[in-house]
């Protein structure tokens, strides 16, 4: 009994309580029909009950039940086509099988077998009288069970056969069982003889007793009614936490237990073990494995882990789908197996188990794994993404790509797999339910999907909290943690990228949001403290700062109408304690409108590309302090010198500040007046004044600041993209967050006190600088700036080709990984109109592409340098804008003369 | 003409009334499901306009639509609660915020008449028909078209 498998139990059962109820009708129907013989409906019934049943015999082969029925189907056949009339022998004949049947059907309960009875001369009883249609009135033998016949050889072999049938697909470890059935029966068979004799009819239809079936309907109406009493009882229990009445305050405790108690048991009723999916897999995996020539063997682990129904629908194709791919994709052949020294039979398991109120589902394999290599490249060439990068993706990162919707592995489309369309459906499946899906691969070792699901959905418990004077609650699932920010440390301990808040928490900067704004509420003044809840949503954690924290209540989770579907700020609405409505938090909706998320997303991403380039190579950086801005930093790669002078050497000369300097005047820019205007006055300025010097051949500018900080060589860690004019964007810098300055901004606002062609320099060269991100763009148009080309930018190819159908250009800089197709797009671009022919192209990469220059040259490059290598990029462009001018006057000389 | 009397037809019977501003309205008495005073109201954030709140009827949430912005009517004076007239409709029922409520009337077909062509953009196409009364006139209300907040967006 132990060894037949969950699949058979599950069936068996269901058959037991079906079969017991429609033996039930027919014993009243054949009672009816003997005093309404010609109730040709009637009749009908009976037949189609017998007909149900051995159907049913046949399918779980019981062939002892089958052929007792199907014989009494024969008789009854007969009796509906009018070739017979019915009478009481007849009768007692069909009543005599019921009794059999039960009694048969007892042993498979007690048993799980058909035990030894086969029946026979009923059997052949019913056989004649169907054959020979002899009128039975004569020779009838009294209404009592005949004799049982121990034939034990037949039944045992047909029984281990049968069960064998059933199993073997499933479980196909148990080789031992299968070849000795001998010793796996014994025990059976000894219950097999002991049943039939104690066991009476009543007992037999335990299952039928203790079980009624009721409608999925019913269910879910009183699952919405326990909901409403759930309700009811919080606001009873509010309502006597306000009067001291102490049989009210009894009254309401019980009333509380009993809801809770009532609660359970309504949601048990909801409950199905995981089994009932996982009963469909055997066969799923016996098919596939023979239709793909592999051997493979299936593992459950768990399937009496219970879930709500509605979960249970909700991931059955899911499961199903994981599993077809574990057997199509990631179980190898016998052959490839046995090469790379793993047993011949592949092994599939599922494991199902609870954990913190969620339900664990893992589908593994053994097999080959997800080769992390062939994800990118098929993504690459499936065009989600682009080769340059595909190479800078985590290996977890790409596992996730098998989740983009068209993405397929499979080397060729089957019947089975691989059209691409699935594991985005799962994924979308099982996050509509609030779950999560991770994929885990070890390369040669398998592969596993660990499944995350909640264990209902009708109730969930919630933390409420408050804003803007309303109530809000957060699904408990979403939720990390609490942070409390006390009174001064308040406005200090969030920080502001640019006003962007971000609260540093354990060493990582997280980025907040305030639900007021988001929701567009007032918010409350002169909080003393700031509440924040960490949520987190889709791998991506975020602060939401809120008025007030309340506390946590199984909420009953209540949709919104259809008006309000569009709004994906709320997954729903409840009724709280005191009767009024609270609508329920969607956080991802809630990341997702605030903008926390979408840009956090680019920003890990980000992150991650800059965390590998900080190992190779960091970035020496000057930092400075102006105005409110206590965190400034250039590339001191583009620094002269600092100076300091008094403030009484600064004079007034062009309607600016100058500075004599090296026998020279040097220009100077308040660094505030650029970034603050309007704050800037002189008094203000500290004495000695600090100068930040940058020059370029002969041309320098003095930036006054208020205090030069620090030179920092620190990698850079978070960037993120600033609007604000004079700043390119922030980072943390030797663990602060810091402030990148636009030094094109503070040269534009000195162009009023900066004479370029005094200075004689006079270098119009129009460099177009290529790069999606504004940040790098910013970083190589201050270099450039600097050395008095007229910088020109684009973000993708199309803005680049309008740039360079404007002007005439002395050189491209790109980046390799220019949007959309890369720099290599751009060059062929250029290349492809012959006006454009002669402009140099230079590549810049990131210093954690490792891309040889070489390489880069060969591709039609004139040059290939760092992004950050600034002096680097000046000297190659020099060099290549004046080489490209001097062909382009040999050229044009070459013209004139001809 | 024909077709005006058909629709007389089909929309002649009893109308439970309602006011908005000096509108005077009337919803089919079969798809009223109750008529209710000044409830709780939970706001929604960020939610279109019309949608006033939340009610919680009996532990079910009934979105509140306000009648006068559904219309393009000025705002309700202060001080003045609206009332809830409840609706059912396809997609479950659905609070109408009216400013008072009517009697419950029988509308004989022939006092019936399609709504005049240049009636205003916002309430042309939730008002299906016009009853002529002897003092005034019964604009007789879609419902499904009320709470369906897509139609006269466009407008």
């Amino acid at each position: 009994m132990d060894n037949i498998c969950l699949e058979d139990q599950e069936t068996i059962r269901e058959f037991l309580v079906e079969s017991y109820e429609n033996l039930t009708r027919l014993d009243q129907d054949l009672v009816e029909l003997e005093k309404r013989p010609q109730d040709v409906a009637l009749l009908g019934n009976i037949f189609r009950t017998i007909h149900t049943i051995k159907g049913a015999c046949g399918f779980l082969a019981f062939s002892t039940l089958e052929s007792i029925t199907h014989q009494a189907e024969s008789l009854l056949s007969q009796l509906r086509e009018g070739k017979r009339s019915l009478t009481p022998a007849l009768v007692s004949l069909i009543l005599e099988t019921v009794d059999a049947t039960r009694k048969v059907l007892g042993t498979i309960e007690a048993s799980g077998t058909e035990g030894s009875i086969t029946f026979v001369d009923l059997t052949e009883r019913l056989r004649i009288a169907a054959e020979l249609k002899v009128d039975l009135e004569s020779q009838l033998p009294p209404c009592v069970s005949t004799a049982p016949e121990c034939t034990p050889e037949p039944a045992v072999d047909k029984n281990s056969a049968a069960s064998q049938e059933s199993e073997q697909p499933v479980k196909a470890e148990n080789v031992v069982d299968a070849k000795n059935p001998e010793e796996k029966w014994e025990g059976t068979e000894r219950r097999k003889q002991s049943a039939p004799k104690d066991e009476d009819v009543e007992r037999s239809s335990a299952a039928a007793d203790s079980n009624i079936r009721v409608g999925v309907g019913l269910l879910d109406k009183l699952m919405d009614l326990v909901g409403e009493l759930v309700l009811t009882r919080n606001q009873i229990l509010q309502f006597n936490t306000e009067r001291e009445d102490a049989a009210l305050n009894a009254t309401s405790q019980r009333l509380n237990l009993i809801t809770t108690e009532l609660q359970e048991g309504v949601m048990k009723t909801r409950m199905q073990p995981i089994g009932v999916v996982w009963n469909k897999l055997p066969r799923v995996v016996r098919d596939m494995a023979v239709a793909l020539g592999k051997q493979i063997r299936l593992e459950m682990d768990g399937a009496e882990t219970e879930l709500d129904r509605t979960i249970i629908e909700a991931i059955k194709d899911p499961l199903m789908h994981l599993v077809r791919n574990s057997c199509d994709h990631g179980i190898e052949t016998a052959e490839v197996r046995l090469a790379a020294g793993k047993p011949a039979q592949g092994l599939l398991t599922l494991r199902a188990y609870h954990e913190g109120g969620q339900v664990n589902i893992e589908i593994g394999d053994d097999g080959a794994g997800i080769d992390v290599d062939r994800v990118k490249q098929k993504a690459v060439e499936n065009g989600l993404l682009r080769p340059e990068q595909a190479d800078k993706l985590s290996d977890r990162e790409a596992l996730s790509l098998i989740f983009e919707p068209g993405f397929s592995l499979a080397k060729t489309v089957t019947n089975i797999s691989g059209r691409g369309v699935g594991m985005d459906v799962v994924k979308s499946h099982i996050e509509k339910i609030g779950g999560v899906v991770d994929v885990f691969s070890r390369p040669g070792e398998g592969a596993t999907v660990k499944i995350r699901i909640p264990l209902t959905l009708a109730i969930i418990p919630g933390l409420v909290i408050m804003s803007g004077g309303e109530r809000f609650v957060i699904p408990q699932v979403s939720l990390l943690e609490l942070i409390r920010i006390e009174g001064d440390s308040a406005g200090k301990h969030i920080e502001y990228v640019h006003g962007t808040p971000v609260y540093r928490r354990r060493g990582s900067l997280l980025p907040i949001t305030y639900l007021n704004q988001v929701l567009g509420l007032k918010s409350a003044d002169g909080a003393e403290a700031v509440s924040m809840v960490v949520l987190q949503a889709e791998d991506q954690q975020f602060g939401l700062v809120v008025d007030g924290i309340n506390d946590t209540q199984e909420i009953v989770v209540k949709p919104l109408g259809k008006q309000l579907k569009g709004l994906t700020l709320y997954a729903g609405a409840t009724i709280m304690g005191d009767g009024r409505v609270a609508l329920i938090l969607d956080v991802l909706g809630i990341g997702q409108r605030s903008g926390v998320f979408g840009e956090s997303r680019e920003q890990a991403r980000v992150a991650d590309k800059q965390k590998v380039q900080s190992e190779i190579e960091q970035q020496r950086l000057l930092l400075f302090r102006s105005g409110s801005f206590d965190r400034l930093a250039v590339p001191l790669s583009l620094v002269a010198r600092l100076e300091e002078f008094p403030r009484s050497a600064i004079e007034h000369a062009g309607g600016g500040q100058v500075v004599q300097y090296r026998n020279r005047i040097l220009p100077l820019v308040s660094l505030r007046a650029v970034l603050e205007p309007g704050a800037h006055s002189q008094s203000q300025l500290a004495d000695p004044v600090q100068v930040v010097v940058f020059n370029d051949g002969d041309r320098s500018i003095g930036m006054v600041v208020d205090q030069i900080l620090d030179v920092a060589e620190e990698a850079v860690t978070v960037r993120q993209k600033s609007n604000r004019k004079g700043l390119l964007g922030s980072a943390v810098v030797g663990k602060r967050v810091t402030d990148f300055l636009d030094l094109n901004e503070v040269i534009r606002a000195s162009e009023g006190n900066w004479d370029k062609k005094a200075d004689g320099q006079g270098n119009t060269k129009k460099i177009l600088v290529a790069d999606a991100s504004s940040f790098s763009r910013g970083m190589i148009r201050s270099g450039l700036d600097m050395a008095g080309y007229i910088v020109l930018e684009a973000a993708n190819l199309d803005e680049a080709i309008r740039v360079l159908e404007k002007q005439p250009l002395d050189g491209v800089v790109a980046a390799l990984d220019f949007p959309p197709n890369g720099s290599s797009a751009l060059l062929a671009a250029i290349r492809r109109r012959p006006e454009w022919e002669k402009i140099p192209v230079m590549a810049v990469v990131d210093a954690s592409d490792h891309v040889l220059a070489s390489a880069v040259r060969s591709a039609g490059f004139q040059d290939c340098q760092s992004k950050i290598d600034s002096a680097a990029i000046l000297e190659s462009l020099a060099h290549l804008v004046s080489a490209a001018n001097t062909a382009g006057m040999v050229s044009e000389c070459v013209g004139e003369k001809g | 003409m024909t077709t005006a009397k058909a629709e007389a037809a089909q929309t002649s019977g009893q109308f439970s009334t309602f006011f908005v501003a000096d509108l005077f309205f009337g919803v089919d008495v079969l798809h009223v499901q109750e008529v209710l005073r000044s409830q709780q109201m939970t706001s929604v954030p960020q939610a279109p306009g019309v949608i006033e709140g939340l009610i919680n009827l009996r532990g079910q949430i009934v979105t509140a639509i306000d009648m006068r912005r559904r219309l393009g009517l000025p705002q309700r004076a202060g001080g003045q609660s609206p009332m809830n007239m409840v609706v059912r409709t396809v997609d479950g029922a659905v609070s109408l915020l009216v400013d008072e409520i009517g009697d419950v009337l029988d509308m004989d077909s022939a006092t019936y008449e399609r709504p005049p062509q240049n009636l205003d953009p916002a309430a042309k196409e939730l008002i299906r028909g016009v009853y002529k009364l002897k003092d005034k006139l019964l604009l007789v209300l879609d419902e499904e078209r009320t709470v369906d907040l897509a139609v006269g967006k466009a407008a």
